[in-house]
């Protein structure tokens, strides 16, 4: 009864990247991944993914914490606008970004007559882009882990004379790192697939901000099979990390 | 198990090849008001060819126009690759050749307009832009078209013309990406099409240079072979290159051919 619907579900998630690996150029492939944009697109891609999801646990594992444990008025409100960045169009999310953190934006503003400090067109932006896309699949995965956590363990070390902190630290975290892990994972990926709030925000250019996704979009204007090539390459990174994490983190714990 | 898959497959795809032709096949019921011209143009015809359609459907009643505005590239790839439209028009030769390579168009394409490139700023002109020379500042932050893109190879030619070499912070997916962070005041200057500037004035201002006239954009338009609609296809071609269309065009900062 479950498995053909099962079986259709995979089967329409497979078959695309089955249609970029028959329509692959396999012949002149290693000739078009040694080009050096290639390598500094992967480049950037990864190391600003990572940075994202870094700045995700810093801001997220936290606004998780406040969501799950404290109740305060106005809670279901802001449960509610943590999600609005899976809903808005990225692209819209980086004119946002630009209306706040551009040269001329609310906070941009500021940071630019103050220190001389300009977001857009930088990697930084590209960070901050991606962040904000991919924040609420942590914050939620998060949220999620710390409800079905045992509250009697924290109420135990409470009762020991534990502080908050100390708590949050030695027991919440402990308990529920398979739901950080698996919400980093998730963060991870949405980081590295993003391409409307980063073209928007952080423009497009080789070295600086032009990520994978990027990459692909403009060699989809005149080269389709470098953009078959780019994808696979973006495909293949993706799969070995993910595949190679989930397995340390999540079932292990 | 997969078989049934597969049946339910084809009757789905099924489905929709019928729905298709029901839409396409309007020579049945010409009186009933069912016949629909699919127009696919370039995004930088948006407000010229919105205008032009709404005059075809008053001159053909019973005729509905339906456009698909996009980058030239892209529909030109939907179109070899099967999608049911009846007229082309294009931002750029190179990006009409695929599909009259391809066989798809039914005649040689007809240069309807032509736009050039003029330098677009922020209201208050930061930067004091006066021509091409002045893009080359170490501090001002200009954005260009990706290479790959029309204007991004004419905002190329342009600068190769005036023998500057502009340094884009960024290289943006087509032209209103462009007018976006100018319109923002993220950007500078930018390089945009005249037309472009109009539809985003008075926040945008337009700069007119000289070398623009070494890289001016051809719009080609052809009806297309497998047309469903091909006479009604024939004339919003000829409409488009008639006088009126050429009016609207002109009005709308584009140059007549």
């Amino acid at each position: 009864m479950l498995l053909l619907p099962a079986l259709a579900g995979l089967a329409f998630l497979v078959l695309p990247l089955v249609g970029l690996l028959v329509r692959a150029p396999w012949s002149t492939l290693g000739t078009r991944l040694a080009e050096p944009q290639v390598l500094e697109a992967l480049r950037l891609s990864l190391v600003s993914a990572t940075l994202a999801t870094v700045l995700c646990l810093l801001l997220g594992v936290p606004l998780a914490w406040l969501l799950a444990r404290v109740p305060f008025p106005g809670a279901r409100v802001v449960r509610a606008l943590v999600t609005v960045p899976l809903v808005l169009p990225p692209v819209v999310g980086g004119v946002a970004l630009l209306l706040v953190l551009g040269r001329r934006g609310l906070v941009g503003g500021w940071l630019d007559s103050a220190f001389g400090l300009t977001l857009p067109f930088t990697t930084a932006g590209v960070v901050l882009a991606e962040t904000f896309v991919a924040m609420p699949f942590l914050v939620i995965s998060v949220e999620g882990a710390l409800r079905a956590a045992d509250l009697r363990f924290e109420e135990a070390a409470a009762t020991l004379g534990a502080t908050r902190w100390t708590i949050f630290r030695r027991v919440t975290l402990p308990l529920v790192a398979p739901g950080v892990a698996a919400g980093a994972i998730l963060c991870w990926a949405r980081a590295l697939g993003e391409f409307g709030a980063t073209i928007t925000f952080a423009g497009n250019f080789p070295g600086r901000t032009q990520t994978m996704p990027l990459a692909v979009y403009l060699a989809l204007e005149t080269d389709p099979q470098a953009a078959i090539v780019l994808s696979l390459v973006l495909l293949a990174v993706s799969v070995v990390v993910l595949a190679a994490l989930r397995d340390r983190w999540v079932s292990a714990s | 198990m997969l078989k049934r898959i597969a049946v339910a497959v084809t009757a789905l795809s099924l489905a929709s090849v019928t729905g298709c032709g029901d839409t396409g096949d309007g020579e049945a019921s010409p009186a009933s008001g069912g016949r629909t011209l699919t127009v696919f143009a370039a995004a930088s015809l948006t407000e010229t060819f919105t205008a032009l359609g709404a005059a075809f459907e008053g001159s053909h009643p019973g005729l509905k126009v339906r456009f698909n505005f996009g980058g030239s590239s892209t529909l030109a790839k939907q179109i070899t690759e099967g999608a049911p439209a009846d007229v082309f028009a294009a931002a750029s030769p190179a990006t009409m050749k695929p599909v009259t390579d391809d066989g798809a168009a039914s005649g040689p394409p007809r240069v309807f307009a032509r736009n050039r490139l003029v330098i677009a700023v922020p209201k208050d002109d930061p930067g004091k832009i006066h021509g091409l020379p002045d893009l080359t500042g170490p501090t001002l932050k200009v954005v260009l078209c990706a290479e790959q893109v029309p204007c991004g190879a004419a905002a190329k030619k342009a600068a190769a013309a005036a023998g500057v070499t502009i340094r884009p912070v960024s290289q943006e997916q087509d032209v209103k990406a462009v007018l976006t962070k100018v319109r923002l005041g993220e950007a500078d200057a930018g390089l945009v099409y005249r037309s472009d500037v109009k539809a985003a004035s008075p926040q945008v201002k337009g700069i007119e240079f000289a070398e623009s006239a070494k890289a001016i954009n051809d719009y080609p338009i052809a009806a297309l072979a497998k047309a469903p609609q091909p006479g009604p296809a024939g004339e919003f071609v000829r409409l488009v290159l008639s006088q009126q269309g050429r009016t609207v065009l002109t009005g709308a900062g584009f140059e007549s051919p």
